[in-house]
Parts: C-alpha cells; structure tokens; sequence
C-alpha cells in the first residue's frame, strides 16, 4: 500500500494529472491495447475463421449507412471480413511486432553502448564508428535493407511466424543506435564515479560491473527513447506492411490492413482503408505523446 | 582546410568501401547466382563453367577488387526480373525520382519558412496554434497514410488530380521530364505534397525556433533602438540569420526526401528508382537492391560531405577547434 500511495504522490503522478494531454493520450493508449490483447474476446466475428465468411457480406458499408447491417459496424471488407474485427486483431499484431522489436532493439542497443563506454578504446571507436554511418541513413531504410535482404536469404519469410520475426529483427537492426549512444554517454559518466571504482578495486569481474552496477544507473533515459521508439517501431512496421514487404495477408496487421483496403479505394469501399488508418494514428500518436510527456516530466531542465 | 578535405575524403570513401563490401556479399552470397541464371536442373559442368566465366572460382578479394571496378564504372550486371543491365534501368527511373524529390523540397522550404516566420512573430495567435496542431499530427502520420488521404480526397471524392503515374512526359535527350506538360505538373502535385510534408512540418518548427532565438538577441534590440521599422528588423536582420541552419538541415534532409521517395512512389505507382527498389526487394533481385544500396549510400556520404565542408567554411570555430585537437 504504502508504494502504492509513494507512486500516487510522486512527481510524475503530479505532472500527469496537470497535463490533459497525457491524460487523454493515455486513455487512447490503453483503449488500443486493451482491444489488442482482448481482442478474442472483444471482436464481434472471427476474422480467421473461413468457414464463418460469408460473401454476401462482402463490401456492407459502416452499419449507420443506408445500406449498412448492424452486425458490422465498420463495414465489411471484400471478403465480407468484419473490418472492426480485422481492425482489433491487426491492433494486436500491429503491437506484439512494436513492443517486440523495441524490447530487442533496448536490448541489443544498451548492451553495446554498455560496453562501448566502459571498455574504451578500440572497441568503442568500432562501435560507436558505426553507428554514426547506421545514424547517417533514415532508419526505415535500414529496415527495408534487412527486411530484404533476410527474404532473400529464407526462401519462407514471406509466411506468418517467420514473417513475424523478420520484421521484429529489421526494426530492431534499425533503431539500437539511440539506446547505444545515450547508454554510452551515461556509462562514461558512472565509471568514473568512486562505487565504480570501489567495485573494480575489489576485483569483481567487468562485465559484472557493467550489468550490476552501471546498468540500474543508466536505465532512466532509456525508458524515454523506448516510448517514443514504440511508435516509430509501429509505423515502421505498418509501412512495411503497406509496401508489402511486412505482414502477410493471411495475418494481417494494421498496415497490412490499409494495403489491401488500398486497392477498394477508387471503387468507393473508403471503409476497408480508412477506419484501419484512424486506428493507426489513433495507436501511433497517443504513444507518441505520452513518449514527449514523459521525457518533459523526467528532465526538470525542460520545465 | 586541405588536410581537413583529404580526412573526410578518406572517410567517405572509406564508408563507401564498406557499404560495396556489403553489396557484394548480398550479390555474392545471398542466393547463388549460378543456380539464377542457370536453373535448377544445369549439369555441374555448366555450373563450373559459368563459375569460371563469371570469375567466381576467383579468390574473394579478388571478386570483390572486380566488383568495384565495374561499381565505380557504374556497371552492377543485369537485372534478374528483367534481364536488362541495372545501370540502364535506373538512368530510366532517376529523372523521376530526383523530380519529385526536387518538387518535394521546394514545396517544404516554400511552405515552411513562411509558416515557421509567422508563428514566431504571431506567437499568440489562432493561425499559429492551428500551425502547430498541423505540424503535430504531420510529424505523427506515416507518410503512407498522407498519400491515401489526399488521394481519397483530391483524386477519388473531388477528382481534380491524378492518383498515380507521372502524366505526359517530354524527353530531353536522355532525361525525361514531366516539368514542361501540363498532365505531368498535375500528376506531381499530390506525390510532392505527401513526400514534402514531413520535411514541412520539420522546417517550419526549426524556423519558428531559430527566428525566437534570434529576436532574443542584442543586435535585433539595437536594431530597434535605431529606429528602424518591424518590417526591416523581421526580414531584413533576424530573418537572414534565421535561415543558415535552415538550410542546412534542408541540405541534410534532402537524402532522407530520396529514401522517403520509396514510400511516396509506392502509393502513386510513380516510376522512380524507389518503386524499382521495392520491386525488386519483392523479387529477390539482387543486383537492383546492391546497386540502389550503392547509390543510396553514396547519395547521403556526398551529403554529409558537402555539408561538413559548408560548416567549416561558414563558422570559423569549427576549425579552431579542429587545430586544437591536433
């Protein structure tokens, strides 16, 4: 209880309830990824379920249309798939890739700058030489890259699971460099403080002061990327969804949704892109500003 | 100032270096490029011999030695969707490209700078709020997203412009241009917007900044306390100051308007090298995909060349400090 009421009082709680922003951004945050993770439950139709697709449902506009059944509120899709449905599920794939390829990239990035900025010399002059080239190119050019270049190399990456992962590698491979930077520079700063010291005079093994005693101490400002590297991750995703470089149809996520609805557009179904569009920037703009929330609210500089 | 150039030259050819390295292995490794031209069911001995043909029983430095030859010749081999040389291939594509992206830039700096100006001189008003609510929801849309919306608006509810393809073009020699048509100059509106808004909002935000900064300043009170009208202070002294930085990061963002131009060319079916990029990404046809990561590459290191080489020649301290580290 008394964390509980530590947690309530603390600064942050203070900066978010003054900021309607974050408020309302959080909300929107947390519909979408209750949908996402609910979405068995919460889903009217089964998407995924063939047997239950019914063709004559094909292209009903929104439900409060003149032409609209009740049972699909956003409309269905060419294959008479509910698109609110498809929306809920592709929220959850659209998700488990961002969270995913955030988690690998934090991962991959902190441990590099971990060692860069602790071991010195030549190995962080390799590193650190080449993130500067990675951090010259747009990142979703990296992704596409990499995403390429694995498809080539796995004759099945175009299929669920491993389409999964493919993607998660390409957007992680693209995004370590801000983790390896930021980490670096805070790791540079705690060596040279006395418990570091103390830790090497006593003999401990280096990597063991890298991950026990620097580590808790440099994660502050990693969380802040993380935020906002959710929704670059998502929109990374979704757009190389879109080019059809993501997410197979047969799982579709956000992106993968707006390419197939693309198609329907000149035909007047704006449905099938549109609403999974608006849940797109629904998804990527509230975390995005929760992510500028949370930096202003961490660094008192700013205030 | 020679011996800075010379360093960076080094470094850029260096990075260069590195990029073909992995070009090469892409072209060399991923996928074998026997079994490509050859099918499935070729007897060893053809396979030997085109190995030998194709130089590739060769030591791996030596392939790699040959392979930068004909890359600084600009010759990558042949497409393998469309058995035609990739070199051809793109001379066809890049005036598309380099148009839209042209387009793009001008649209962001023109678009830009004036909204940036006003919502730092206006800094209370409704127009600057709305400026800023703008830039907001531009930073937070894929640029997809942009490109469907205005397509769903323009082409397909108002059907004022084309969704897709260049219109009528004319050639001029070699290049081919959509500039001088007046389908062509259609066509480019609503692809040089969705690539150009992202840059927009960008631009917009640093002038506004730069141009509070600026005003901030002791020779803009001076200029006041001489008596001089708000028009002369605004454009003639702090706007000047204001757009140095301006430009440069324009300069910088000017290779990510290229790599962006994937995205924008997708959704307009614009035949530019980016949509033959994501072709061949989809077909697996590697010598287009290690022949655009060349050019990319080389695109973003002259970049950051010319701009390295622009800061050293406007701002005195740079070299300083570069004499110091010596």
């Amino acid at each position: 209880m008394t964390r509980l009421a530590a947690l309530v009082d603390s600064d942050l709680a203070w900066s978010f309830r003054h900021s309607p922003v974050a408020i309302v951004a959080a909300v929107v945050a947390l519909a979408c990824i209750v949908g996402a993770i609910g979405a068995p439950l919460l889903a009217p139709h089964d998407p995924f379920d063939l047997a239950k697709l019914d063709l004559l449902d094909a292209f009903a506009p929104p439900a409060w249309l003149a032409e609209g059944k009740t049972a699909f509120l956003f409309g269905a899709d060419d294959q008479g798939r509910d698109v609110l449905s498809a929306i809920l599920y592709g929220t959850r794939i659209s998700l488990a890739v961002g969270v995913a390829s955030v988690v690998l990239s934090m991962l991959l990035g902190t441990a590099l700058g971990l060692i860069a900025g602790y071991a010195g010399g030549v190995i962080d002059a390799f590193i650190m030489r080449v993130a500067d080239v990675q951090l010259s190119f747009p990142a979703i050019l990296i992704a596409l890259l990499v995403d390429g270049v694995t498809r080539i190399a796995l004759p099945d990456a175009a299929h669920g699971g491993t389409a999964f992962w493919v993607i998660v590698l390409s957007i992680a491979l693209s995004g370590w460099v801000q983790y390896a930077r930021t980490v670096r520079g805070s790791t540079l700063v705690e060596a040279r403080k006395e418990y570091v010291q103390a830790a090497r005079v006593i003999g401990r093994h280096p990597l063991a002061i890298m991950f026990h005693h620097v580590l808790p101490n440099v994660t502050g400002p990693v969380l802040v990327i993380a935020t906002i590297h959710l929704a670059t991750a998502i929109t990374t995703e979704a757009t190389l969804s879109f080019l059809g470089v993501g997410m197979p149809p047969t799982t579709p996520s956000l992106g993968t949704l707006i390419r197939v609805g693309n198609d329907f557009l000149f035909s007047g179904e704006w449905w099938i892109t549109v609403f999974p569009g608006a849940a797109l920037v629904a998804l990527v703009l509230s975390v995005n500003l929760l992510g500028d929330w949370l930096r202003d609210a961490l660094n008192p500089r700013l205030r | 100032m020679l011996a800075f150039c010379i360093r960076r030259i080094v470094q850029a050819a260096a990075v260069m270096l590195v990029v073909g390295l992995i070009a090469f292995a892409l072209f060399r490794f991923v996928g074998d490029p026997v079994v490509f031209m050859l099918g499935q069911d070729a007897t060893p001995e053809d396979r030997a011999r085109m190995s030998a043909d194709l130089g590739l029983d060769q030591p791996f430095h030596l392939q790699y030695a040959r392979f930068v030859g004909r890359a600084v010749q600009g010759e990558f081999g042949l497409s393998l969707r469309q058995l035609r040389p990739v070199s051809t291939l793109f001379r066809e594509r890049l005036p598309a490209t380099l148009e839209l992206a042209l387009a793009a830039a001008v649209f962001a700096l023109a678009v830009g700078i004036p909204m940036g100006v006003y919502a730092a001189l206006r800094r209370r008003s409704w127009l600057t709020q709305v400026f800023l609510v703008v830039s907001l929801i531009g930073v937070s849309l894929p640029t997809f997203l942009i490109g469907i919306l205005l397509i769903l608006v323009f082409a397909v509810q108002l059907n004022w412009l084309p969704s897709f393809g260049r219109g009528e073009t004319v050639a001029l020699g070699a290049w081919s241009t959509g500039l001088l048509t007046a389908s062509g100059l259609k066509a480019l509106i609503l692809p040089a917007i969705t690539l150009g808004l992202f840059q927009m909002t960008l631009i917009m935000r640093l002038t506004r900044a730069e141009m509070l900064e600026v005003l901030r300043t002791e020779y803009i009170r001076f200029a006041r306390a001489r008596g001089l009208t708000d028009r002369a202070v605004y454009f003639r002294h702090a706007l000047r100051n204001t757009l140095v930085p301006v430009i440069t990061v324009a300069g910088l963002q000017l290779g990510s308007i290229i790599a962006f131009a994937i995205i924008t060319e997708t959704v307009f079916q614009w035949p530019g090298m980016g949509l033959l990029f994501i072709q061949s990404v989809m077909f697996a046809d590697v010598p287009v995909m290690a022949a655009y990561l060349c050019l990319i590459a080389l695109v973003f290191v002259v970049i950051n060349f010319v701009v390295d080489l622009l800061y050293h020649a406007v701002d005195p301290r740079l070299r300083l400090e570069n004499a110091a580290a010596r």
